[in-house]
């Protein structure tokens, strides 16, 4: 298969510049998937979705009499970073870190921006991911955001642009390394003649960052992961990560409190527990303090968490920090907090609960996206140039009937990048999501998962909507 | 270790096991009636009657035609103890459990769990030949087994796993051994002839003991194919050297030392493998074999219930206030 008839249609290319030209780094890759017989690329393509059903890298779909279990689609086309591309990114998101967990410290404790009218108190006491039982806690280290999944895209100059701060629970870091882990497997020859930045680490550096925010009281670090459990979608993940760190794998039923602290049961009895990698809301950790119905947490771990026992990680709380609506104001957060300018770019954001905003937004529904403020996973959303006039009055009427839920942004030209169509390749728009560790210091995993939107045009990379995957490298 | 993943543990451990006798019996059974051709009939039901769940099967099924046999023993859903119900929940036992098993354990168990369903949705071939389905069914036990004994810590999820593997063992070589008492002779006078010898010896071979029965006791016969497959100290399937190996395990897990015991599992565990231990064959042959393994397989049932209590029944819910320390 060549690249002879690709197309980049005036988007900008991850593999080709305008003319045409491969850039530098793709070089070695372009000459040797030209290089392979015609069928082959195809038969590595097909080999590489064997082996994930074959890993049980899989999620369940429901409502037939079975589950029929599928897999999350994969590109074997790797996505490449040029080194300088990723320098600039690893400092801007360092930087936006540092003043997001700065920032959702200071909302639980003095609120220092907003008595100095930075940030509207109205704003924060709205947003769906603040919650007051958090105020006053003081987590390790200060740390809020041990772990977070910060969504890039490029526009069509090819400027990267944060697109959203998943501060709360983000997935997908478990496909990084299978991709990664597969790819060498699909492509051997490219690796050897390509200086490509291991990923492998990820699993060793989230090990070290649970040890490092641990009760600073803890002699013996015990450190568990949360997981609702094995019918979630995300279970993989979980998993995954519990076996490459060696961390328990906890269900909430597996807890209780006594004590005064965090204990597991095991078949020698209680045994404590230190450290908590939550892959589960905070809302549904403890039932009595959240919501509760809940049967996925453990009654009394708040408190627990409180008197500084047991660490959260993500702190429970950090979600105030990636509503859509304060996004808005991560600039001016960076500024305050680190008297810095931001190293990288916010998308513009119109507020629909500002009058002059949602004047505008109404007017230009058709060019716009219009997204939810709590909303996540591609839902709740708008593409303004794909919608139907149906889609846009309803979201007219959302936008007036719930104006503090909604935001708007340009649509932007997402960059692309090829994939496998059958017998010859198509551009596609993706997306990068690196993932950011926060224990002693900043860690960032080189590159992260670059998801694709697989359906020809579509903006929208989240799984639950047609998106796939690619294995991303970062060259060293 | 946590008592919801030893318990994953125990189970993906007996069923994987239960899944491997079963392609065994059933593998042995298709050797038998090709020897006798007009003997299946009667061969076909004893296997559902060694299964212990006749009455399942009656549900099921109007006869108990070879087809139907086949079915009921290897891909019938509808039927908890089929291969196929085995390796499902072996595998869903091992998902539970994913990040306590070597990688590759889980990927094994994954792939041969989807061959198995693949090749459940057109059963033609197996029902044709059964051989090759047991044999694939018998191999991947092995290689399990492999990774299990030489990629695994030998920790306490190994000590689970193998204990869970160790009593269905036992419990599986003794239903083999009473395929015998089910299969009936063409007539009277054919107890001691070929015929019956052939049976016999395939019993060994459904054990895969056959060459390690003829290296130590030599000439087929009822009293040395029995005491071979109740007794051996040295052959892995045997019933004592499974307890044994089941109590190994056990006593490593609590710590306690062989002889004495610290909770009931033990106690019980113990008494069976004392009892079979200072049994001669002879007299186990006296009381009546079928009798002697009908009441061992009772038995067996109650040391399972016991080690559910001991070890595994920590998680269910209790208030906080009582729970053990």
């Amino acid at each position: 298969m060549k690249f002879g008839h690709y197309d980049t249609e005036g988007f900008y290319d991850e593999m080709f510049t305008a003319e045409g030209q491969p850039r530098p780094g793709y070089l070695p890759l372009m000459e040797r998937i030209e290089s392979l017989p015609e069928g082959e690329i195809r038969a590595r393509q097909a080999a590489a979705e064997q082996l994930f059903y074959d890993m049980g890298i899989t999620f369940t779909v429901y409502g037939h009499s079975e589950g029929t279990e599928k897999i999350f689609p994969f590109d074997i086309i790797p996505r490449i970073i040029e080194r300088r591309d990723w320098e600039h990114l690893e400092r801007g998101l360092k930087q936006r870190i540092y003043a997001l967990n700065l920032f959702i410290d200071d909302i639980y404790h003095d609120q220092k921006i907003v008595k100095d009218g930075v940030v509207p108190a109205e704003l924060i006491e709205s947003a769906d991911g603040y919650f007051h039982q958090c105020i006053g806690i003081d987590p390790p280290r200060g740390v809020w955001c041990h772990i977070t999944g910060t969504d890039l895209v490029r526009d069509e100059k090819g400027e990267f642009y944060v697109l959203e701060d998943n501060l709360r629970s983000p997935s997908g870091v478990s496909y990084v390394l299978a991709n990664r882990r597969i790819l060498k497997r699909t492509l051997p020859l490219v690796f050897e003649k390509t200086n490509i930045r291991p990923v492998d680490d990820y699993p060793a550096m989230l090990l070290d960052m649970l040890h490092e925010v641990a009760p600073p009281a803890a002699d013996r670090v015990t450190a568990a992961l949360l997981t609702p459990g094995m019918f979630n979608s995300a279970y993989y993940e979980h998993s995954y990560l519990a076996s490459q760190t060696g961390v328990e794998l906890l269900e909430g039923r597996d807890m209780v409190v006594q004590d005064g602290y965090v204990m597991m049961r095991t078949t020698k009895g209680l045994q404590r527990v230190d450290v908590i990698y939550r892959r589960v809301g905070e809302d549904f950790l403890d039932p009595l303090a959240f919501r509760p119905d809940s049967l996925l947490g453990v009654p009394g771990l708040m408190e627990v968490y409180k008197a500084g026992r047991v660490t959260l990680a993500n702190a429970p709380g950090t979600g105030v920090a990636d509503d859509k609506v304060i996004y808005a104001y991560v600039p001016r957060i960076i500024k305050y907090y680190l008297d810095e300018d931001p190293l990288l770019n916010n998308v513009p954001t119109w507020l629909c609960s500002e009058k002059k905003d949602q004047d505008y937004v109404l007017a230009n529904l058709d060019s716009l996206v219009v997204k939810a403020a709590n909303e996540s996973g591609g839902y709740g959303m708008l593409v303004g140039p794909a919608s139907t006039r149906k889609q846009r009055e309803e979201f007219a009427a959302l936008i007036k009937s719930r104006p503090r839920n909604y935001i708007a942004q340009p649509t932007l030209n997402l960059s692309r990048a090829p994939v496998i169509v059958d017998d010859h390749f198509e551009g596609r728009h993706i997306d990068l999501r690196p993932y950011i560790l926060y224990g002693k210091d900043i860690k960032i995993v080189p590159g992260g998962l670059t998801r694709v939107a697989l359906v020809k045009n579509s903006l929208v990379v989240n799984s639950s909507q047609g998106g796939g995957s690619k294995d991303t490298w970062v060259l060293g | 270790m946590l008592s919801r993943v030893a318990d994953s543990l125990y189970w993906m451990g007996r069923y994987l096991e239960r899944a491997e006798n079963i392609a065994r019996f059933l593998d042995v059974n298709w050797h038998l009636t090709l020897d006798m051709a007009m003997m299946q009939q009667s061969h076909w039901s004893a296997l559902v009657s060694v299964s212990g769940d006749k009455e399942f099967y009656e549900r099921l099924y109007d006869d108990d035609t070879k087809d139907n046999v086949i079915r009921f023993l290897t891909i019938d859903s509808a039927y908890p103890n089929s291969i196929w119900s085995c390796l499902n929940m072996a595998r869903e036992n091992a998902r539970a459990v994913r990040d306590m098993i070597p990688l590759e354990m889980w990927e094994l168990i994954n792939v041969f769990f989807h061959r198995i369903d693949k090749e459940a949705k057109n059963p033609v071939e197996v029902f044709d030949n059964p051989y090759t389905f047991c044999d694939e069914v018998k191999k991947a036990n092995l290689t399990l087994s492999g990774l299990a004994s030489d990629a695994m810590d030998h920790d306490e999820a190994w000590h689970f796993f193998n204990l869970g593997r160790t009593l269905e063992r036992a419990d599986k070589t003794s239903r083999i051994l009473d395929v015998k008492y089910f299969v009936l002779l063409p007539a009277i006078q054919d107890v001691g002839a070929v015929v019956d010898m052939v049976q016999w010896a395939a019993l060994l071979k459904a054990t895969s003991s056959f060459q390690a029965y003829r290296h130590n006791v030599g000439k087929i016969s009822p009293v040395g194919v029995a005491g071979f497959m109740l007794m051996s100290h040295s052959f892995p399937r045997s019933v004592l050297y499974s307890l044994t190996e089941a109590q190994r395990l056990m006593h490593g897990i609590t710590g306690t030392r062989i002889g004495y015991f610290s909770n009931d599992a033990e106690k019980l565990l113990g008494q069976l493998c004392a009892e079979l231990s200072f049994h001669s064959i002879e007299d186990v042959m006296e009381k009546g074999l079928h009798q002697f393994t009908d009441r061992l397989q009772v038995k067996m049932n109650e040391i399972d219930k016991a080690v559910f209590r001991t070890f595994f029944a920590v998680m269910e819910p209790v208030d906080s206030d009582n729970e053990q320390q």
